[in-house]
């Protein structure tokens, strides 16, 4: 197997005395997708926000490249190459949904640009390119506010690509999206990570979505990972199929 | 359209004090207090409102009296230094005022204004406490003008600095940091999530809204010929906020246009009444509940519409 691109060692987390990590270890190779599923409320959500920075762990460690970045800011991780997209879409909902995605592909480039106009014909091409891929090439001109929840469920997606990241951390990437549009879009997605190398974490409740689309499976429950491997492995746990799948 | 209708606007303004010598201070003292209220609108985009930027506006006017007393009466070089000192009151305020939000950055910007303002009055031996200090007439381009002739001079380099620094402020609005100034607003979040550091854009902008509103004080100092304490109370910085709304935070032009509006507005209502606080105040209200945009927001949907 491959390096670990990200690892977690012994994570412990409580929010007034629920645990959402209990001593909890997890590791992500390069080139992997990963995703991760279990009951609502179990701490899938914290374990992105421990590994983004924007949650200090009680104890244990992130690891990136091998490199400690447990107490480095959002920002510090993002500038390392790590995005993220949110359950809730956080946009910059009084710009237009071109405005967006041309920020974020300023924030990848140096200095100099910052001062430069945002709007350039090679930054609204790379722009409109990306907006292509999850299908909203035709509201780049609309402000962010006025799209529908999925598109702009879409649109946080397509600023986290637009990031050019290494790790791309997705939380719940098809909720919202309706069901004619999931497949089209998790397709596009998934094309879209492996021309570019990029290794994904994903938190998902769609389990077609997880069966089709991940190299592996992890499990979270109450704060401990109940099981893990490929995704026919852990589907055919007869404990998952109970506690998360919901099948006997 | 848009620069059409900006450069008929600038035509008219440098004609009006030939036609109307008196209006020549009066719009001076309008282009000045533009400055400032644009300094203060740069930071409306990131919802921050500043009731404490006429302290800017002072350091820059006190920098003039202090520089020239000093032996420098270069017109060029008095601006530039009284407004790089205006620029790092910003700096050395706005390295803490840009970690707070609402009213919190009000109320502090407000604060550490009237201990400006109070330094000022207080400080007779360093200030000339609350009679203030005289602004000479300086050399421009190494010519000494008669004080009517400086003024008129002053007017025109105002009003092209105007042209020029609207143009330079509109730039830095369409740039990566001006967007991730409104966006500010809207997602901190994000913007942190994206990798760009909100407390320098923040700072960033503090900087060159206190720039601005140091050029407009040296302006003005050098069109009033004194400084004076009241230059930094609070009453103006709040003036300041009001011409910012008044005139419209959509725009550039929206801080001049609130200027030239409001000491036009007050030029008039004073030769009608004594009460001229009621004729100001009834327009205020009429403008900030017809027009949300401000002033510059019926000339802005006036353009969209003849599109």
């Amino acid at each position: 197997m491959t390096r670990p691109i990200l690892e977690a060692k012994g994570l412990h987390v409580a929010f007034n005395g629920v645990k959402a990590a209990d001593d909890v270890s997890i590791a992500i190779h390069d080139g992997e997708f990963l995703a991760i599923i279990g009951p609502n409320g179990s701490g899938k959500t914290t374990l992105l926000n421990i590994c983004t920075g924007y949650i200090r762990p009680r104890s244990g460690r992130v690891l990136l490249d091998g490199h400690d970045i447990t107490r480095l800011s959002p920002r510090a991780i993002a500038r390392r190459g790590v995005a993220r997209a949110f359950q809730i879409p956080q946009l910059f909902s009084t710009q237009r949904v071109i405005d967006n995605m041309m920020l974020a592909l300023a924030a990848t480039d140096g200095l100099w640009s910052a001062v430069r106009p945002l709007e350039s014909p090679a930054r609204r091409d790379e722009a409109k390119a990306l907006l292509d891929l999850v299908g909203l090439a035709g509201d780049a001109d609309r402000i962010s506010s006025t799209l529908p929840e999925g598109h702009r469920k879409l649109l946080d997606i397509a600023v986290a690509l637009a990031l050019k990241p290494r790790l791309l951390l997705l939380d719940e990437p098809t909720s919202g999206v309706s069901a004619l549009e999931r497949f089209p879009l998790m397709e596009a997605l998934m094309s879209a990570l492996r021309q570019r190398g990029i290794t994904a974490l994903f938190v998902e409740h769609d389990m077609d979505v997880v069966a089709r689309y991940a190299s592996r499976v992890l499990v979270w429950n109450a704060g401990n990972i109940m099981a893990q491997g490929r995704p026919d492995e852990v589907f055919s746990n007869a404990q998952v199929r109970q506690r998360v799948v919901g099948v006997a | 359209m848009r620069t059409i209708f900006a450069t008929l606007a600038v035509l008219i303004l440098a004609v009006l004090p030939v036609a109307a010598p008196w209006l020549q201070f009066v719009l001076t003292l309008a282009i000045a207090k533009g400055f400032a209220a644009l300094g203060v609108a740069v930071l409306l985009r990131a919802g921050l409102i500043s009731i404490g930027h006429a302290m800017f506006f002072a350091a820059s006017a006190y920098g003039v009296a202090f520089l020239a007393r000093a032996g420098i009466h270069d017109f060029g070089l008095l601006l530039i230094l009284s407004v790089l000192a205006g620029a790092l009151v910003g700096a050395v305020a706005g390295s803490f005022l840009v970690r707070y939000r609402a009213i919190f950055f009000a109320m502090l910007n407000l604060a550490v204004s009237m201990v400006f303002y109070a330094l000022c009055a207080k400080l007779y031996s360093v200030t000339g406490g609350t009679d203030g200090m005289p602004v000479p007439v300086p050399a421009v381009f190494g010519i000494v003008f008669a004080e009517p002739v400086f003024k008129n001079v002053l007017f025109y380099l105002s009003l092209g600095l105007m042209v020029l620094v609207g143009v330079s402020v509109q730039r830095y609005l369409n740039s990566p940091l001006g967007h991730a100034l409104s966006a500010v607003h809207t997602n901190e979040i994000r913007l942190e999530y994206l990798g760009i550091p909100v407390w320098a854009v923040l700072l960033i902008a503090y900087v060159i809204s206190a720039a601005l509103a140091g050029l407009g004080g040296a302006i003005a100092g050098f069109a009033i010929g004194r400084v004076v304490p009241d230059f930094a109370f609070w009453t103006a910085s709040g003036h300041l906020v009001l011409i910012a709304v008044l005139g419209g935070i959509g725009g550039v032009p929206g801080a001049f246009i609130g200027a030239l509006f409001l000491e036009l507005l007050h030029s008039a209502a004073v030769t009608v009444t004594d009460s001229w606080n009621l004729i100001v105040g009834i327009t205020l209200i009429v403008v900030i509940m017809f027009m949300p945009q401000g002033v510059y927001g019926l000339f802005a949907r006036r353009e969209v519409s003849s599109l």
